[in-house]
């Protein structure tokens, strides 16, 4: 490639939300990266839909791009209508844990069940962090959160499996610490069809780092890498092994009919025999 | 066959909603089932398709919601219907609506309510949920058909007005005016008024201010929109602390509608310059009018009317004038009092205002009780 990458081409000249250290950046660098590898000179084939949460900020108002900055987790539904008729755009979905899983967790499953052709991209942070670091659906257990001062008492939500369970074309995980891997798996998401979830662990140095512990964004990053562990591994471990671990890599990728493939064939259908 | 053909029908209210709801242009239906409003939603399940369309079952009413809002933006008229409790569901969807412009129509087919009520029965219980339903300051436009007529034409005209305003258009119906059959009469495609949303032009960038109602892209036409539904300057950038964005956008929203009100509410009169006793009724409860006027009459008691074919925003003058003429209004609702207050505001003390309620098993306000309220108040009973 003659000309060289830079995140300019494709943002808005405007001044990112995100505190130092945040994971954010590094889940926009890696999803422009791989547009711009599968040679999209703009974003104008996409719509980006997001919720509320930090998260949601990545794409809107700062990608040079259509966006829809929903309600609270209702970016599915959103995406939902827009694919439906517009089923000649991307639609890509950003959002947090909270947004996706938590109050937005029914539109989830469902899209992955209809096998929805929108991309998902959720940026797990395990925490409520733009109210200010609440417990979270991911939260690990006994974790500490400002409405958690005695630790978590729920178990944490495996948004990726589950969303193999409901029908996901695709699903993979990694995080913060896999730059490569998760611009890898966009790519590759991007260029599939269907439900497609991609879950980004990410690191909230301010809402949750210091308060479990961890001294800055860096150090978060690197407990990530440390504690991360590839399926196929994760397979042979029992429970107890994979105890604060995350397990990361491709947990399915299948080409069961979408959802627009499926509603324009039975519109034909209806337009070609439609009795009134 | 694809577009209903013109020419005289015996439909159901809701059957003559999803008609005119095809006719006006709407491509996109989402919804949810709910007691009375499923017809609306099985008969465009069958129909869209037929032209072309995308009727869709969603998981609940946020959704509802949020998929028409999604497919307004990719460029379709599009729709959802419910009553009471996916009403209720949809508020927080319809502010966003409201919010970022986004034109669409909600059919609320009221029943009895609070909470899952009487699900069979008729009730007019949501008119100021209609109004007040979402948070934050914000304009209503509400529509209330009285007849399966009305329902196929009010459709249409809930779909002119969200174009138009770039509005979310809300027409509350009930349970009576659904579900009932009557004659509907469908004229030719090119007598209908239908209108559509303004596009941008080529370069154009302010989508959310500059104009009253500035025109609105969809996604995918290159015009990079960034849709919002936190406050955001007029090229759809968000600013969420400064005052003069927040009471410019605020402001402009509500002027658009208020600005337009004797466009907007829409009504029938009858006898108010001269009358003794005048009434102001809606929907499925403004049915008893026309016997009542002609029984009063033979019983030397003239009686004038307003019927409201539109809620919200609310036509205050004409109210007024009422008041002027009649010494006292009557308001039968099927409710515990709720357009009972906007008239007594509107009435300014020129007439005293007079309700009548009545709520339950669907028992709708007979003319009989009417006419015997009627005759009470201007002195003529026992």
């Amino acid at each position: 490639m003659a000309e060289t990458f830079s995140v300019k081409k494709y943002l808005r000249d405007l001044r990112l939300p995100f505190c130092p250290g945040c994971g954010a950046f590094t889940v926009m660098d890696a999803f422009l990266r791989a547009v711009y590898e599968l040679g999209y000179k703009d974003l104008s084939k996409f719509v980006f839909c997001s919720g509320i949460g930090c998260s949601s900020w990545i794409p809107s108002p700062y990608f040079m791009a259509d966006s829809i900055h929903t309600l609270h987790g209702r970016s599915i539904p959103v995406a939902t209508g827009v694919k439906l008729m517009r089923p000649d755009l991307n639609v890509v979905v950003f959002g947090g844990d909270g947004d996706i899983v938590g109050i937005g967790l029914s539109h989830f499953v469902h899209a992955a069940r209809r096998n929805l052709d929108v991309l998902v991209i959720m940026v797990n942070n395990m925490v409520y962090g733009m109210t200010g670091g609440q417990v979270a659906p991911t939260t690990p257990f006994g974790a500490k959160t400002t409405t958690t001062p005695y630790g978590s008492f729920e178990y944490p939500l495996d948004a990726a499996r589950l969303a193999v369970t409901a029908g996901a074309n695709y699903v993979a995980r990694w995080t913060t610490a896999h730059r490569n891997e998760l611009k890898e798996a966009i790519k590759k998401a991007l260029m599939l069809k269907g439900f497609r979830f991609i879950e980004a662990v990410s690191q909230c140095p301010t809402a949750f780092g210091r308060r479990v512990g961890f001294k800055n964004a860096a150090e978060m990053v690197r407990w990530f890498k440390e504690n991360s562990i590839p399926l196929e591994q994760a397979e042979k471990l029992n429970e107890e092994d994979l105890t604060a671990k995350i397990i990361v890599g491709e947990f399915v990728q299948r080409q069961r009919p979408t959802l627009t493939e499926t509603v324009y064939i039975k519109i034909k259908e209806a337009q070609k025999n439609g009795q009134n | 066959m694809e577009f209903v053909k013109p020419g005289v029908y015996f439909w159901q209210g809701s059957e003559a909603c999803a008609e005119a709801a095809i006719l006006a242009g709407c491509r996109f239906f989402a919804g949810y089932p709910i007691t009375p409003a499923t017809e609306i939603a099985e008969h465009l399940a069958r129909r869209l398709p037929q032209v072309g369309g995308v009727a869709f079952q969603v998981e609940d009413e946020l959704a509802s919601i949020g998929a028409v809002v999604g497919a307004s933006w990719a460029g379709a008229k599009a729709m959802t219907a419910t009553s009471g409790p996916g009403f209720s569901l949809m508020q927080e969807g319809i502010g966003y609506a409201f919010m970022t412009e986004t034109p669409c129509v909600i059919v609320d087919v009221q029943r009895a309510g609070p909470s899952t009520g009487q699900a069979t029965k008729c009730g007019q219980g949501d008119v100021m949920q209609s109004r007040w339903g979402t948070h934050g300051d914000y304009a209503a436009v509400v529509l209330s058909p009285n007849s399966v007529e009305e329902m196929f034409t009010l459709t249409i005209r809930a779909f002119n007005l969200a174009e138009k305003y770039r509005t979310p258009v809300i027409l509350l119906s009930d349970e009576v005016v659904a579900h009932m059959r009557e004659k509907v009469i469908v004229p030719p495609l090119e007598e209908l008024e239908i209108i559509n949303r303004r596009k941008p032009k080529p370069g154009d960038k302010a989508f959310f201010g500059l104009e009253e109602v500035p025109p609105m892209p969809s996604v995918g036409d290159g015009f990079n929109v960034a849709v919002t539904g936190s406050t955001h300057d007029e090229y759809g950038i968000r600013f969420t602390a400064d005052p003069l964005v927040h009471r410019r956008l605020v402001e402009r929203l509500n002027e658009k509608i208020q600005n337009h009100v004797d466009e907007i509410a829409d009504l029938e009169r009858y006898n108010v310059e001269d009358c003794d006793i005048g009434l102001v009724a809606y929907g499925c409860t403004s049915r008893a009018l026309y016997d009542v006027v002609e029984e009063a009459k033979a019983e030397g008691v003239m009686v004038g009317y307003v019927r409201l074919r539109t809620l919200w925003p609310f036509p205050e003058k004409a109210i007024k004038k009422l008041a002027e003429a009649a010494g006292k209004i009557l308001v039968p609702e099927m409710n515990l009092r709720q357009i009972f207050y906007e008239v007594q505001r509107a009435a300014e003390g020129r007439a005293k205002v007079i309700p009548i309620n009545k709520i339950g098993g669907g028992e709708l306000i007979t003319p009989e009780e009417l006419l015997s309220k009627i005759l009470e108040e201007a002195g003529r009973s026992g």
